[in-house]
């Protein structure tokens, strides 16, 4: 036994998933004798005329039946001599592509139908997508319907052709291609006579025998569900290993607090034991009194850290459009806070791949974002610690899952080396240092503080000792050729300098990110500045021409040597 | 590497602590049968050493095979559990009962009756035993499944899920059903039962009984409100039952499956599915569709 697979067959409408399954089982002999009578029963007064139709072994819902499609994913499990497996049917309409993504987000392996007389669809460039999207690492293209095609070898290759320039485009890894017929049963369970050219396994052969390796991280982490308190002697922390292993008396951090405690029992299921591995459901008991809740991470090496700022590749799945900083209740792992999606980077085209700007999003659509969390939450690159970097978006108003997403970068506090720091724009800045006058060397000295990190939506120190900006500002980081625009004390946006604008309505003031005035006061002065700064940066005259030192900046007295 | 059971006890366990960490009020609804006992055993691993911080519910039709009712009483003393019983009483009064009212029976006092239970405790979850190989409806129902204020299944807009994070959000009146062991096949409940040594009803296993045949279905006679038609007789045989619910509606079948193992090879070589055995199953196409719409469990 090679042990449980879980698949899922999708691919375009009509491709003839749900028959295909129904054939395995049925040519399996996986059935019982009453679904098999039900089986017939049913395909008489089917959409098929009477022929033995195979999908109603799955198309379980009534609208299902009555349309001859499938509408939801439905779960069928069964058992081979070699394997037990379960299988995720998913609907091929567009539509539906949100179901067909709960099945893919639940499988280890895609089994994606062509149409032989068809080739490659749209609709199953859209569901090899998804399915990579989601995590899927293998995948079997089954090229069905071959008996309308006549089993002719060069129309296969054609379309084989067409596959493997899919798998390019992607960057599938682990593919295998298999002529077939779901209705007539070539290259299902046995391998068909009609297809001589053919050399490889039949479908289900392939699938007892395909070795599926979980490249799984070997450091410990677990999200923590619950606290589990039944007296006052005892304090558990529940959840599920998601990887590495853990032992009685080892370390463990708390994210994200950072504290560190022992682990003093370890119970998997209810049973007390000494160790937990990846998969179990257990409590962990420490040493001492350390503050965990629910969405806290307890993880032992762990190279992960809180964040506000992410970039995710998401599938759109509600029927109201994405709208951009609109709130969502963001779920990740056991956290849950709330989320707006500050942009939209580009929407992927599902069927060339190609990237385009939008500023909508609809169902079914595929695309890079950045999402701004209320709260800083543990996260990770989805490649990394899957538990950590796969999330859900809520609509807050209807409840409806909105979306689904993996992260593909983060922004963290650990870029310390950055003042500002949002997608690729990392602006190093000054102007929260202190000025003085040194009263010992008379000399004026400018005092570093402690570098904090800020992004979007973070409140600013515009207050400090020597320097005083309003509360709405734009700060110009003239080096980084950006702007950040600054509104009611916090980051609003962003941007590079390009595509930057005065605030000619509210004429917001300009700063340089040494907290300098800039003198410009219209969309004009401005132009005409930065078109100099480019020319005579180097030129004294250029700065003493546009530049305040004192607008809202001051010197103080200092007779402390060591502040310095 | 966990096997196969660990890996489903293990997927059970966490959907059962993310309903007590993030839903209101939840409830465990305790059908008495092998699936409920296998729910109750995780749900008593899940918190340990805490009990389960919630309450289990018995909907009683009042027709259920009296070593049901004694199995009941006995697992909810033993684990201290809060069992809540629940009888829709109107169908009481309007002498409502299986051999008469078919359809309408399931309807009043199991249907109607689950909902009025769970209105009148304000329930905003309810853990359901249903599993996805069951019936074909069922495989197409999400692990957290949405009731809205009538407690209606949409089985065309279900919210997505995915991964394991389930979307628990709901508004006032609407609900939860969660259906933990949704993965498991009945060969997985059997083989689960013998490893943990799970108690469940003795009805499972064969053992000389007082029967009847009936339109094809072996009845047991489990008190005199089981009224003979003419030319049927009781006669003794060594049967047992596949699914336990109310004893007029349960076939059971000619079996020597007295113990566990000769039950999970019976199991194994079955030609016929679980509910092939229950005679509501069996009125139309799409039966446990329609009545799942309406609120059925």
């Amino acid at each position: 036994m090679s042990g449980l697979l879980k698949f899922i067959t999708c691919g375009s409408v009509d491709d003839g998933k749900s028959t295909l399954i129904g054939h395995i089982l049925y040519d399996a002999k996986l059935l019982y004798a009453d679904q098999e009578k039900t089986l017939e029963l049913e395909s008489q007064a089917g959409s098929r005329g009477g022929k033995l139709d195979y999908a109603l072994l799955l198309d379980g819902l009534l609208a299902e039946h009555e349309q001859g499609i499938t509408i939801d994913v439905a779960y069928r499990y069964f058992t081979t001599n070699h394997r037990s497996f379960i299988v995720a049917d998913t609907p091929g309409h567009e539509e539906y592509t949100r179901n067909m993504a709960v099945g893919a987000s639940f499988a280890e392996l895609a089994v994606i139908l062509v149409d032989a007389a068809k080739g490659v669809l749209v609709q199953t460039r859209r569901h090899a997508r998804i399915c990579h999207l989601m995590g899927i690492k293998y995948f079997i293209f089954a090229v069905n319907k071959m008996d309308i095609i006549d089993y002719d070898e060069t129309k296969f290759k054609k379309i084989l052709q067409q596959i493997n320039e899919l798998v390019t485009q992607i960057g599938l890894n682990n593919v295998t291609i298999i002529p077939l017929s779901a209705t007539e049963g070539d290259n299902v369970t046995t391998k068909s006579t009609n297809m001589p050219w053919y050399n490889g396994q039949p479908l289900l052969g392939k699938l007892e025998n395909i070795k599926i390796n979980e490249t799984v991280s070997a450091d410990f982490y677990m999200p923590v569900q619950r606290v589990c308190r039944p007296d006052q002697t005892f304090r558990g922390f529940q959840g599920q290993c998601e990887s590495g292993e853990l032992h009685d008396g080892d370390q463990v951090t708390i994210m994200p607090s950072g504290e560190t405690a022992t682990v003093r029992a370890i119970y998997n299921a209810g049973t007390l034991t000494d160790h937990t591995v990846a998969g179990q459901a257990v409590t962990i008991a420490l040493s001492r009194e350390v503050d965990i809740s629910r969405g806290c991470i307890i993880s032992k090496n762990l190279s992960a850290s809180p964040t506000k700022l992410l970039t995710a590749d998401i599938l759109w799945m509600d029927d109201e459009p994405l709208q951009l900083n609109h709130e969502y209740v963001f779920q990740l792992g056991t956290s849950t806070t709330i989320a707006v999606i500050k942009q939209i980077n580009y929407q992927t085209d599902v069927n060339d791949g190609s990237q385009q700007s939008v500023s909508l999003l609809n169902k079914n659509e595929l695309a890079s974002c950045d999402i701004l969390l209320s709260n800083k939450t543990v996260a990770a690159l989805f490649t990394v610690y899957p538990a950590l970097g796969s999330f859900i978006l809520v609509d807050r108003l209807s409840n409806m899952t909105a979306a689904c997403g993996i992260i593909k970068n983060l922004q963290t506090a650990d870029s310390v080396n950055y003042n500002f720091i949002y997608n690729d724009i990392k602006i190093s800045a000054d102007l929260f240092d202190e000025y003085y006058y040194n009263m010992r060397d008379m000399k004026i000295a400018r005092t570093t503080k402690e570098r904090a990190v800020f992004t979007l939506d973070d409140e600013l120190p515009l207050r400090g000792k020597t320097y005083n900006y309003p509360s709405a500002v734009d700060i110009i980081a003239l080096p980084e050729r950006a702007a950040i625009q600054v509104r009611h004390n916090k980051i609003k946006t962003i941007l590079p300098i390009d595509r930057y604008s005065y605030d000619e309505l509210y004429n917001v003031p300009l700063l340089d990110s040494r907290g300098f005035a800039i003198n410009v006061h219209s969309q004009y002065d401005f132009n005409r500045f930065y078109s100099e700064y480019q020319i005579n940066k180097k030129s004294a005259d250029f700065w003493n021409k546009w530049i305040d030192c004192t607008k809202w900046r001051h010197i103080l007295f200092n007779d402390n040597y060591w502040i310095i | 590497m966990l096997s196969h059971l660990d890996k489903l006890e293990a997927e059970s366990i966490y959907i059962i602590r993310e309903v007590a960490a993030v839903c209101e009020k939840p409830v465990m609804l305790y059908s008495i049968g092998k699936d409920s006992s296998v729910m109750l055993h995780l749900a008593l691993k899940a918190f340990y050493p805490e009990q389960p911080p919630f309450p289990f519910l018995h909907i009683d039709t009042t027709w259920k095979f009296h070593d049901m009712i004694a199995f009941r009483d006995r697992i909810a003393k033993k684990h201290h559990l809060t069992m809540l019983t629940y009888t829709n009483q109107d169908g009481i009064k309007r002498g409502i009962n299986p051999f008469d009212h078919g359809a309408a029976y399931t309807d009043i006092m199991k249907t109607q009756a689950l909902k009025q239970a769970l209105k009148k405790y304000q329930f905003t979850a309810a853990f359901g035993g249903g599993r996805r190989d069951e019936e074909k409806s069922r495989a197409k129902e999400r692990i957290f499944s949405f009731r809205n204020e009538a407690q209606i299944w949409d089985p065309k807009n279900q919210r997505p899920e995915m991964w394991k994070l389930y979307n628990p959000r709901i508004k006032k009146g609407e609900s939860m059903r969660i259906f933990p062991i949704s993965n498991w096949t009945e060969k997985d409940i059997w083989q689960y039962i013998k490893r943990e040594n799970i108690e469940i009803v003795p009805l499972y296993f064969a053992k000389v009984r007082p029967i009847i045949r009936r339109d094809g279905m072996i009845i047991m006679v489990d008190d005199d409100r089981l009224k003979l038609r003419p030319g049927e007789k009781i006669t003794q045989e060594k049967v047992r039952f596949r699914t336990l619910g109310c004893y007029p509606l349960t076939g059971g079948f000619v079996s020597e499956a007295d113990t566990l193992d000769k039950i999970i090879t019976e199991t194994l070589q079955a030609v016929t599915s679980e509910r092939a055995s229950r005679a509501i199953d069996k009125d139309s196409i799409g039966s446990m569709e329609r009545r799942k719409r309406e609120g059925y469990f």
